[in-house]
């Protein structure tokens, strides 16, 4: 362990050090050593999108994202989405659409919509669909999912 | 919306998961999640043959990794067999292989990537044989034989096998020759569907824990307790009280998790380590690995008066089971059951081989061979109606199955919203207004529709209703909720049985030590056979309730009647009443304990009435009821690239009754999503037996832009009289019709008959093209 460096970063309003070597992922560091379980290893290979997190306010691939080179970066789960107890705009949307299904991709499909949410605060269904194309959900056929980010957008996840 | 409900209705409202909070919050626990102390990680090596003698191994190398544990090969591992047809699966290969990738040696090691790194050391020696990579050269003459000893292995029913074949089916009635002869039309055509991968986004795991006595507590991605149970067992030569089969919360699975992945090879390792110890396929693995849905070759034809009266259909089909029988036997027999769809034709001939190949196995996958005889059943519906200029609706309405129908081979019908769904469907549709809009420039539009009929049942189901000292309830079935609701569905049935809230019930997790048996998250069979027993096992808790309480109120059992928010009270007397509570606390003083509701069924009425069909080689007697769908799709052709769009869906369903109509909703959506991947995009493609596309990158499931934002189900109920308040199920059907509607609107938008699955854009391009002539070739 002592050749390995050690990383400070913040996670979910925390600071870390962590002692990770060089290929070690940012999705290996949260579930593995953090044990924010959260994000997903559903590809390992950045397609489906159920590991993603912010780094740094953007919605990032955390199996793609190397620890090391977070040194400093500010990472938010879904667990950090919001205060504990509470729901964000986006979880509480979900809440009150019901579009959650087995759950393996909300993870992901929370972070993004908040970003997607956060960028372009009105959007239409189209953008929604484009904003979540690159998170899968292979249960939901996504509709009430657009929905819920819809709902959000219009105010409707804030009552949680 | 659901605020001005009562909350002691619990049917027929939308009631969110009981696990809701657990998913939004990232808290929920999957496979991959879980962790015990002093745990290793495992990793497999996979055959890179599709067929190949073993020789040896050398695991030296292996073994010699600082933090290897321990490496098994074939010869490290009982030789049980496993499988729900057929017991032909040994736990890990042994004596040869039988498809690239199928795991040959496991490692356990202190971390995932040291497994891994050790498991490519592995030096194994084979002797390549001959493979057998379609099904049509496994039923060549002299083809060679991937299973040597079908004739010995156990089955559960009387198949007739022989060479590759592991099963051949034939379903008769009337006389399709007589049939044919009084057509005045008859459509044939070959069609052609690929393997699809399942994809739930969570790949397969499991964790297996020993204790000091040598029983082991088992934790995997599954869709049955149970049949993980018997499948590590029986691979294993394990006694059954040795294996204690759990489950964490699970990520999807669409049939992938119906049988065994890597149970077996945990519980080998655990046994052998006597540590815990966990395996979590990567994608590339849980693709190449576990199973697929059946390629089918279809060839059909189907006959027709100019009144456009259906008179003759015949089938004849070839699938693809890869190299293990798993769940295909069943497969076989369900498709050609649903091969003359639910339309009324008095002359159908429906046969079929099952043939074993030296590629991965096929097995469940939603639909269970019903996508792909309807993929054909309803193109040939639609080609009928176009060469008879009848509407498509029309001509299903004409020939539909109405009231007790039969169904193909003779089971009636209690219960039949078919006609319904045809006409819900054309109104929401606005079908007889479709052509009033233009198309997107450059583009073709077209509209198409398709039926679909779906049985739920199958084999045992039970319920434990467990009455609480505080009047709340514990609702133990061992079915196992892989996401698409179950556990809340159950819920409300029990909620609603004992007028009691939602919130006073909660849902044990299946565990095959004290779970009734269940045998599995399949068939679409949670809601209507395991909800049954659900409601019956309330009734009996109602009945010992009104029993107690009689004594205690000093009435008859029969004056008394349950009351919302958890009272029994005497009818027609409100002043007079109980709540539960105090009746609880009665039984655990005075009986010695609970009031427990025990209920068991199975679905018992028989499928083949034998005054009206011929059977041979079919695996089950009885199945299950019948639900029904309709589904209009609106698509766009991209003229020059042949890409094709579908923009908006329109479907109806019976579901008898729904029990939570967004969950009904649910189940539709997400099975028209995955028919529109099975349409358009999905194939697992194969390059002499090797899967060359495992990856997300390179399969191509539907994005959030793939699948039309403006997709609407209307719910239809025709109460099933055997189902809880009148369910029956709906996991299955919304995928089934998705391919044959799209190609009816690909037909219609381009006069291209696409007889292939996936239509890609090369494929509706070169059908749209026209025919190639002596003069271009010059």
């Amino acid at each position: 362990m002592s050749d390995r460096p050690a990383i400070t970063l913040t996670v979910n309003g925390k600071d870390c050090t962590v002692a990770v070597d060089g290929a070690e992922t940012l999705l290996e560091t949260l579930r593995d050593r953090l044990s924010l379980t959260g994000a997903k290893r559903g590809c390992n290979q950045g397609v489906c999108g159920a590991c993603t997190v912010m780094i740094d306010g953007r919605p990032m691939r955390s199996c793609l994202s190397l620890t090391a080179n977070c040194t400093g970066s500010d990472i938010v789960t879904v667990e950090g989405i919001a205060p504990n107890g509470s729901l964000g705009r986006m979880q509480a949307a979900l809440e009150e659409t019901g579009a959650v299904q087995c759950g393996f991709c909300t993870s992901g499909m929370i972070v993004t919509a908040e970003a997607l949410l956060r960028d372009n605060p009105h959007p239409s269904a189209a953008d929604v669909q484009a904003g979540l194309s690159g998170n899968l959900c292979r249960c939901s056929g996504y509709r009430m999912i657009v929905e819920a980010v819809l709902l959000a957008a219009a105010g409707g996840g804030e009552s949680a | 919306m659901d605020d001005a409900i009562d909350p002691n209705r619990s049917v027929g409202r939308s009631a969110n998961r009981l696990e809701l909070r657990e998913k939004l919050t990232g808290q929920a626990k999957y496979i991959a999640d879980l962790s015990r102390p002093n745990m290793l990680h495992a990793a497999i090596l996979g055959s890179p043959h599709a067929h190949a003698r073993i020789l040896g191994y050398d695991t030296k190398a292996a073994k010699a990794v600082p933090g290897v544990h321990a490496v098994l090969t074939g010869d490290d591992f009982p030789d049980g067999r496993m499988g729900a047809f057929v017991k032909d699966e040994p736990p890990i290969a042994q004596g040869k292989v039988r498809f690239i990738g199928e795991p040959v040696a496991v490692v356990a090691a202190d971390d995932e990537a040291t497994a891994r790194r050790a498991a490519q050391l592995i030096e194994v020696e084979y002797e390549e044989l001959v493979p057998v990579l379609t099904p049509e050269q496994g039923l060549a003459e002299g083809a060679p034989l991937v299973h040597e000893d079908l004739p010995n292995y156990f089955m559960v029913f009387d198949a007739i096998r022989y060479g590759n074949v592991l099963s051949e089916t034939t379903l008769s009635e009337g006389d399709v020759a007589k049939g044919f002869a009084e057509a005045d039309i008859v459509v044939e055509g070959e069609y052609e569907t690929p393997a699809q991968a399942h994809v739930a986004i969570e790949p397969c795991g499991a964790l297996a824990e020993i204790d000091e006595q040598g029983r082991v507590t088992l934790w995997s991605a599954n869709q049955s307790v149970f049949r993980v149970q018997a499948n590590v067992c029986e691979s294993l030569k394990l006694p059954m009280p040795k294996l204690r089969s759990l489950t964490p919360r699970i990520g999807g699975g669409f049939g992938n998790k119906m049988e065994a992945h890597v149970q077996p090879l945990v519980v080998q390792l655990a046994i052998v380590t006597r540590r815990p110890v966990k395996l979590i396929l990567s994608r590339e693995e849980d693709t190449e690995t576990v199973r697929v849905r059946h390629p089918f070759r279809i060839r059909m034809r189907t006959g027709a008066r100019k009144d456009g009266t259906l008179v003759a259909r015949e089938i004849d089909t070839i699938l693809d089971g890869g190299a293990y029988g798993d769940d295909s036997p069943g497969v076989l027999g369900y498709s050609l059951l649903m091969s003359r769809g639910p339309y009324n034709i008095p002359h159908v001939k429906a046969h079929g081989r099952l043939v074993y190949t030296n590629k991965l196995r096929s097995g469940a996958f939603r639909g269970f061979g019903n996508p792909q005889v309807s993929f054909a059943g309803e193109s040939q519906i639609d080609e009928i109606a176009r060469r008879l200029d009848m509407d498509p609706i029309e001509l299903r309405l004409r020939n539909a199955v109405r009231g007790e129908g039969p169904w193909f081979l003779g089971q009636k019908l209690a219960s039949n919203g078919f006609v319904e769904c045809l006409e819900t469907m054309r109104a929401a549709a606005h079908w007889d207004e479709r052509r009033n809009s233009s198309p997107t420039p450059g583009k073709k539009r077209g509209f198409g529709v398709a039926a679909a009929a779906h049985i739920s049942g199958l084999l045992g189901t039970g319920a434990i209703v467990r009455l609480l000292e505080d009047g709340s309830v514990v609702l133990n079935t061992g079915a196992v909720d892989i996401g698409q609701g179950s556990d809340t569905i159950l819920a409300q049935i029990c909620a609603e049985s004992l007028k009691i809230p939602l919130d006073r019930v909660a849902v044990a997790s299946p565990d095959t030590d004290g779970s009734p048996y269940n045998w599995g998250t399949t068939a679409s069979r949670v809601t209507f056979t395991t909800g049954r027993s659900v409601a019956l096992a309330a009734a009996e808790v109602a009945k010992q309730i009104k029993e107690l309480a009689a004594d205690m109120l000093e009435c008859a059992a029969d004056d008394l009647e349950l009351r919302d928010g958890g009272f029994v009270g005497i009818k027609g007397v409100p002043e007079k009443q109980l709540p539960l509570f105090l009746v609880s606390i009665q039984a655990h003083w005075r009986r010695g304990g609970p009031i427990v509701g025990h209920h068991t069924w199975v679905f018992d009425r028989p499928t083949v009435d034998p005054k009206r069909a011929v059977v041979s080689g079919l695996p089950f007697r009885q199945i299950g009821v019948y639900s029904f769908a309709a589904l209009a799709v609106e698509v766009e052709v991209d003229a020059v690239t042949g890409k094709t769009e579908v923009v908006k869906a329109w479907q109806s369903v019976d579901v008898g009754r729904a029990i939570n109509p967004r969950s009904v909703e649910g189940q539709m959506d997400g099975g028209f999503a995955q028919g529109l991947g099975f349409a358009l995009t999905e194939e697992i493609v194969f390059d002499n037996g090797r899967v060359v596309n495992p990856t997300l990158m390179d399969y191509k499931v539907p994005t959030a832009k793939d699948v039309p934002f403006h997709m609407q189900t209307i719910i239809v109920e025709s109460p099933e009289p055997d189902g809880p308040f009148g369910a029956k199920g709906v996991g299955e059907i919304g995928l089934v019709p998705v391919p044959a509607a799209v190609a009816n609107a690909i037909a219609d938008a381009t006069g291209a008959r696409l007889r292939k699955l996936p239509m890609t854009p090369e494929r509706v391009l070169t059908e749209m093209l026209p025919p190639e002539t002596d003069d271009d070739a010059a």
